[in-house]
């Protein structure tokens, strides 16, 4: 075990150097990449948003519901009754037994092909909807296949994904991670200063933007109960000198048409300005121009940022939308139009936000306490096993050194319990040593030359050293797989950390030791 | 012999542990059933991981004395959140933040709630702490915001029961793969116990038991079967090397002659974690003492459980195979 051939001594040297000139850019101004810092140590919002597919669902159910009645107003009509949403189906009841054929055939235009139309693994093309029909009840009940949830499920979170990409550039913030977790949740991680209460707003606002006319003719009471006539709704509105205000269900224009919004001042107020397609410019200005003297309102997810009154046909395409704003509010809003409403409602379901002050102290903390935890373990190596313990102690320093090189070559996060990892591996990687000093000891006792005796002890110690690192390492295996958030990073770096110390343990102090053997050739031990 | 500058060991110790076994076993029975009566009794002081809720640490301009916790806490409780808890957080070393009561960690209960609507009343709530705190202290500096709903936090309690069961199960596994089934049992049974008096620990300091926590308990297994497996490995040489010996002389031999190392590392590991228990800052100091603690446990362990449970699954005395 001390003979190493020149090409091992050269891949020995090769990964050492490797591992220091990965390090490198962490301590000195070589360029390169340095460890990635968690959130919790640089300072940022962590913050996982869960989809509301039940309410995408809910909706779809009710465009099936409202499809299904079109269909059947088509010549010859058939009479319904029933036809509504029950939980996850749509359940129709037709009102003559000699419908049930005409009525199954028509429905079946319902269900689409899913996805580009290919055929999967089953040799039929997946449909979105499948039908279970009940001829002595008269009904036929509609369900989303599994296969048009998943799709639903999957296009909503990635088109939910594109709209707060979207909307996080447009707001300035610099290097956010916006990725799926799990099924259902979207996680955005926004390094820096930033606020997250802003973040939170522009991602979680779903931004349905509808312009409706205003029904002054509707009393509304001071408490926002008013007799409402059928398709008409009452709103809160963003003015406390008219809180509420009856609105029209039916939207004029939506956000879907507008192509262009941005914020501007008008009179010295913050205002947003915006452009309509030529769909909404025609509907917009064929609204305006019957209804001239009437207000409309400017909705956005059922609250009315303002209502004003129409003073002329606006046809050109264009407008501005004053309101509550301050200059701040009116770019947000303004972000938000141009990117786009969200396909669902998010909520916010973690949040963990950290700021740079607090990141700077446990990056300083942690710092110390691995200088402290460092000196300490060399000085106590050193009392220990002297000479021998200056083997391990530049292979202890190695070993801090390769897990830094590992972490920015890998660009793994660090964490704050990523740092606890480095510190309590320094404290563990040393047992390799002194299991493999300790047997080095006990053959030389029994009365073994050094060599051999060096020879002996780290051959007898490996099983003990494998063994004792892979239940280590199966630990930190587990608790990547099954653990969260920062937790995480402390797996990270203790089996990062597991791996290079048996590199340094094993192989590095082996070499230092075979290289002192022959250049010396000792005829007793100092151990 | 020796050039070392101070020898720890004896060169030869002949310790009678094994002999000591009923005395451990009694010791650890009354460990266990401690722990567990704690557990029932006090039950664990759960953090925001696990139960949800809003921790906001905050640090103001203002001197943080006891009037004005009071004063806070006052504030937060009208809100009708239920029970804020309020600490006062100060540091030792000049210049650093925190220094001369300058900060605070505030809890605030979970918020009850149907499905998605629970998940929003927890930002509700941080949302109007937040705006109450900034209205008393309008300098005030938000260090670190944590909200997590009842979903999340659920799941995270799932992930880490599951995470230490896995963890055990896997050592069971490769203990059974490396060794022979008798020592796995030995050394499960080690670490069941082991995990037991941690987290019986918690119970009786009512430290804040969360997600490090767990890191700590699964790092603790991990550390004490390195132990084990150490000491076991130890005994399968002996036992090949003395056939006809009295079984309890070679596990008290595979013992000693690994005492030195065992205690050796246990000190260095220790070492390491006092400067993280004192130096590293609040956040790890719960780790760190889990840590500390779990490393004793995890070694007396090794040597007192571990090992003589040898004796009583019958460990096969002619084995040859590796």
């Amino acid at each position: 075990m001390l003979y190493f051939s020149n090409w091992k001594i050269g891949l020995i040297a090769a990964v050492s150097l490797l591992g220091i000139w990965l390090a490198l850019p962490n301590f000195t101004g070589v360029p390169g990449q340095t460890v990635n810092l968690g959130l919790d140590l640089q300072g940022g919002s962590h913050l996982v948003f869960e989809v509301d597919l039940p309410g995408v669902r809910a909706e779809r159910l009710d465009g099936l519901s409202q499809e299904a009645t079109v269909l059947f107003r088509q010549q010859p009509t058939i009479p319904t009754a029933a036809n509504a949403v029950i939980g996850e189906e749509v359940v129709i009841r037709v009102a003559r037994s000699d419908d049930m054929e005409d009525a199954y055939n028509r429905l079946q235009s319902l269900s689409r092909p899913i996805g580009d139309g290919s055929i999967g693994l089953t040799g039929v093309a997946p449909r979105s909807v499948s039908f279970i029909r009940d001829d002595a009840e008269r009904t036929i009940r509609l369900l989303l296949t599994d296969a048009a949830l998943i799709d639903i499920r999957d296009r909503t979170i990635a088109q939910s994904i594109e709209v707060i990409r979207r909307r996080i550039d447009a707001s300035g913030t610099t290097e956010p991670t916006i990725a799926r977790q799990g099924d259902e949740r979207i996680l955005v991680q926004v390094p820096g200063e930033s606020d997250p209460q802003r973040i939170i707003e522009l991602v979680g606002t779903t931004a349905r933007m509808t312009f409706r006319l205003v029904r002054s003719d509707v009393a509304v009471g001071a408490d926002g109960q008013a007799r409402t006539p059928p398709g008409v709704e009452i709103l809160q509105q963003d003015d406390l000198s008219e809180p509420f205000i009856a609105v029209e269900r039916r939207a004029m224009v939506s956000g879907e048409n507008l192509t262009y919004a941005g914020s501007t001042f008008q009179e010295g107020q913050p205002v947003v300005e915006f452009r309509f397609d030529t769909t909404g410019a025609a509907a917009f200005g064929r609204v305006t121009a019957d209804n001239v003297g009437r207000r409309f309102a400017v909705v956005l997810d059922d609250i009315v940022i303002s209502s004003p009154r129409i003073l002329g046909p606006i046809l050109g395409g264009s407008g501005i939308i004053t309101g509550n704003f301050t200059f701040e509010s009116a770019y947000d809003l303004a972000v938000l139009l141009q990117a786009g409403a969200l396909p669902a409602e998010l909520t916010v379901v973690e949040q963990r936000s950290v700021g740079p002050g607090l990141g700077q102290d446990s990056i300083d903390k942690g710092t110390i306490a691995i200088v402290i935890g460092f000196i300490g373990v060399i000085i106590f190596m050193l009392a220990a096993y002297s000479m021998f313990g200056v083997f391990s102690n530049l292979a202890l320093l190695l070993n801090v050194t390769l897990i830094l090189g590992a972490l920015s070559g890998l660009q793994a996060t660090l964490t704050l319990p990523g740092i606890a990892g480095i510190i309590l591996t320094i404290g563990m990687a040393v047992d390799a040593n002194v299991l493999i000093y300790e047997r080095i000891r006990e053959e030389s006792r029994n009365g073994r030359a050094p060599a051999n005796a060096i020879e002996k002890g780290y051959s007898e110690a490996l099983s003990a050293i494998l063994d004792a690192n892979i239940t280590t390492l199966i630990a930190a295996g587990v608790l990547y797989m099954l653990g969260a958030g920062p937790v995480r990073g402390f797996a990270v770096t203790l089996g990062i950390g597991i791996i290079t110390s048996v590199f340094t343990a094993f192989v590095f102090s082996r070499l230092l030791i075979a290289m002192w053997v022959k250049g010396l050739k000792p005829k007793k031990l100092p151990i | 012999m020796s050039l070392a500058l101070v020898n720890f060991f004896p060169d030869t110790t002949s310790i009678p542990f094994i002999k000591a076994r009923f005395a451990a076993f009694g010791i650890s029975a009354l460990m266990i059933v401690g722990s567990i009566a704690a557990f029932v009794s006090m039950g664990l002081n759960f953090g925001i991981d696990f139960t949800g809720g809003v921790t906001l640490e905050v640090r103001t301009e203002e001197e943080i004395d006891s009037a004005r916790i009071d004063e806070m806490r006052g504030v937060l409780n009208d809100l009708g959140f239920g029970a804020v808890e309020l600490q006062g957080l100060s540091e030792l070393t000049e210049g650093s933040a925190c220094y001369g009561n300058h900060c605070a960690l505030i809890r605030v209960q979970p918020q009850e709630g149907e499905g998605l609507e629970a998940e929003q009343a927890q930002q509700t709530a941080n949302l109007a702490v937040q705006a109450a705190l900034t209205e008393l202290y309008p300098t005030i500096d938000f260090r670190s915001v944590q909200v997590l709903g009842p979903k999340v936090s659920g799941e995270l309690v799932e992930a880490g029961i599951m995470s230490i069961v896995v963890a055990l199960v896997l050592m069971l596994v490769y203990i059974w793969f490396r060794f022979e089934w008798q020592y796995s049992v030995g050394a499960v049974l080690a670490l069941v116990h082991d995990v037991i008096i941690t987290i019986g620990m918690f119970s009786v300091t009512q430290m804040e038991f969360n997600l490090s926590t767990i890191a700590a308990i699964l790092t603790i297994v991990g550390y004490s079967m390195n132990d084990t497996v150490v000491v076991y490995d130890r005994i399968r040489e002996k036992i090949r090397k003395f056939k006809k010996k009295d079984l309890e002389e070679v596990l008290n031999l595979a013992i000693n002659k690994t005492l030195s190392r065992t205690i050796l590392t246990s000190v260095t590991t220790l070492v390491a974690l006092f400067a993280l228990w004192l130096l590293g800052g609040a956040a790890l100091q719960g780790f760190a003492f889990a840590m500390i603690f779990g490393i004793a446990i995890g070694t007396y362990s090794s040597i007192f459980i571990a090992a003589p449970i040898l004796l009583m699954t019958k460990v096969k005395r002619d084995s040859a195979e590796a």
